[in-house]
């Protein structure tokens, strides 16, 4: 049987490093057994020809399968529960500039702001945690994974049971409690500590899920597409030689120590923050209006700027983030498809011509 | 609508394009990326096409049915030609990408022949097309309505199922022998996949004259599978020794004995 990647022999703070809901974390990055032993040329030809074969069509499809579960997973959500579509006019604290504002220029403006704060936010907190990695502070960080999962485990899967009141389910709050603990349990289990791979692997997809919809529905509209677009760009910015992301990666490989192993869906390295995003936005294209053909028009510009990111790792063989082709395809392909392909389609279907 | 209405156009539309995917695809992870990527590349033929279609539409007059309904005729001849042409482009791309996917597979010989390119490129173009022309479609299916309350056909779904199930199987027999003639340079069999995908899209003109769109729709898909057929490399003598599981070559392939 498979189990986690935490099931060391060592469990104490320094090998346990685990899973946070900070979403922007290098995404890719190669295996450590990248210094291997080179007797001779033959040799060292040999293995760089195996770690361009590395990343081959395998990996790129195990990559497909839980980004594929984790977008499905959000748009059966979105299409079917409307909770999550409904709109809070509630003020958050990381996105105080409202939009219900008259003018397009001082919508676009509040939205642009927002995502300033947004991104400052999470540099700093990116920092932090650099910081406290390179301090050697794992207690600290060991807690706060601890508290973030435990919030994502039990608070927002709480809010996820708003399933039944869409389908009008009368439940119990015993039921509510023996189920939300049980699920809750379970994954802070697996995640943290041991328990068979593909469980950790169906929680990580299910964690990644929530988030995404918390995002969806608590970030006002334009700002949650200036933030996609933002946070491309910033990852291809601080993932530069200077970075801090950089920084932390290569920390990690030089201690030899796995980076936040739960943190990175494990065997292939992807980080959550990518499943989290592009369900960001393929939920997003489900969520505005009804139209299906955006959300399928999403789905694979996501998988192909995914599939050209891998391809890029392979022929550039160093840590890459994964966000920024796909969620520039995605965004693309929202925008071009909901603008132009759409009434274009909805002609088609009106007079039922086919293409 | 009912259930039973969503279910059935869904598994008529879908159904045989999901089992090819699942018996033949699904287990071989090349097939599956070079899927997705034949998906996206008729994606952006799309995008193409309707950016044109809009921009003609702008400056047209929008009071005149007339002139919408010639402009949209228009823009259904030119996302056909605009598929096919990026069907030869996708088809370059590929030759030309040999070495790449030399490296990108974990073997020492090309993983995968022209012809399961030409196969799963078609397909995943059938895909996306049928996905764009009917999805949403089936999602009004499964909500309230009554069909035809306005005097409309009353098998407006129905016939939607059955023209993208044809749909789809059409772009995988024009893949396979687009790319056969692409790689014997006959032009001409080139010609007639262009020419008989545009007799299918204007045959549609038709509608809601189901049986004069339908039927022949149909015959071209039967003549044109048997034509893929015969350029995949298929006989007569192959179909029987297929069926009655006689193939040595076959099943070695398959790893199964007689």
């Amino acid at each position: 049987m498979n189990v986690s990647d935490s099931d060391d022999d060592i469990y104490n703070e320094r090998t346990a490093l685990v899973p946070s809901e900070n979403p922007v974390l290098p995404s890719y990055r190669p295996d450590s057994d990248v210094g291997l032993q080179n007797d001779s040329p033959t040799k060292r030809d040999a293995d760089d020809e195996e770690l361009t074969l590395k990343y081959g069509a395998k990996h790129v499809i195990m990559l497909f399968i839980p980004v594929t579960l984790c977008m499905a997973v959000v748009v059966a959500t979105i299409k079917s529960v409307s909770f999550y579509t409904e709109k809070t006019d509630q003020q958050r604290i990381y996105t105080p500039f409202t939009e219900n504002t008259a003018s397009v220029g001082r919508r676009l403006l509040n939205s642009v702001l927002n995502t300033i704060i947004m991104i400052s936010v999470i540099v700093v907190m990116t920092i932090f945690l650099v910081v406290l990695y390179k301090y050697r502070c794992y207690k600290f960080i060991h807690g706060w994974l601890i508290l973030s999962s435990l919030m994502l485990l039990f608070w927002f899967s709480f809010m996820y049971l708003e399933v039944f009141k869409t389908y009008n389910l009368a439940v119990d709050y015993p039921t509510v409690g023996v189920i939300i603990w049980n699920f809750g349990a379970v994954g802070m289990i697996c995640i943290h500590w041991k328990g068979p791979l593909q469980l950790q692997q169906a929680y990580l997809i299910l964690i990644s899920a929530l988030m995404a919809l918390v995002f969806i529905k608590y970030l006002p509209e334009w700002s949650a597409w200036v933030i996609l677009g933002a946070i491309s760009i910033y990852l291809v910015a601080v993932l530069s030689p200077k970075g801090p992301l950089r920084m932390l990666v290569e920390t990690a490989q030089e201690r030899n120590e796995p980076i936040f192993p739960a943190l990175i869906y494990s065997g292939v390295k992807l980080g959550l923050g990518d499943f989290i995003f592009y369900s960001v936005l393929v939920g997003k294209a489900a969520a505005t209006g009804g139209d299906w053909n955006t959300t399928i028009a999403c789905f694979v510009a996501i998988l192909i700027g995914l599939c050209l990111t891998l391809l890029l790792l392979a022929i550039f063989k160093k840590a890459l983030p994964a966000l920024p082709i796909s969620i520039t395809f995605g965004l693309v392909f929202y925008f071009s498809t909901d603008f132009l392909v759409q009434p274009f389609m909805d002609n088609l279907a009106a007079h039922q011509f086919y293409i | 609508m009912t259930a039973a209405v969503f279910f059935g156009c869904t598994f008529i539309a879908f159904g045989p394009a999901i089992a090819l995917f699942l018996f033949t695809i699904a287990r071989e992870p090349l097939r599956v990326i070079f899927l997705i990527a034949g998906a996206f590349f008729w994606l952006v033929s799309l995008l193409l096409s309707s950016l044109v279609w809009f921009i003609s539409v702008q400056i047209s007059n929008k009071e005149s049915a007339a002139q919408q309904k010639g402009l949209l005729i228009f823009g259904v001849v030119l996302s056909v030609l605009l598929q096919e042409t990026f069907r030869f482009a996708y088809y370059k791309l590929l030759k030309k990408a040999n070495e790449g996917l030399l490296a990108l597979s974990q073997e020492e010989t090309m993983p995968i022949s022209i012809r399961q390119l030409a196969y799963v490129s078609g397909l995943g173009f059938g895909f996306m097309s049928g996905a764009f022309s009917v999805v949403n479609i089936l999602a009004d299916s499964a909500g309230p309505g009554t069909v035809g309350i306005h005097g409309d056909s009353q098998h407006y779904f129905l016939s939607s199922a059955f023209m993208t199930m044809a749909i789809i199987l059409l772009h995988m027999f024009w893949g396979v022998v687009f790319f056969d003639a692409c790689e014997k340079q006959r032009w001409w069999a080139v010609a007639a996949v262009v020419i008989s995908h545009l007799l299918v899209s204007c045959l549609t003109f038709q509608n809601p004259e189901y049986v004069a769109s339908l039927v022949p729709t149909y015959v071209v898909l039967f003549l044109m599978g048997v034509w893929a057929f015969y350029s995949a490399g298929g006989s007569l003598r192959n179909l029987k020794l297929c069926l009655t599981c006689k193939d040595k070559d076959f099943l070695l392939a398959n790893h199964r004995s007689r």
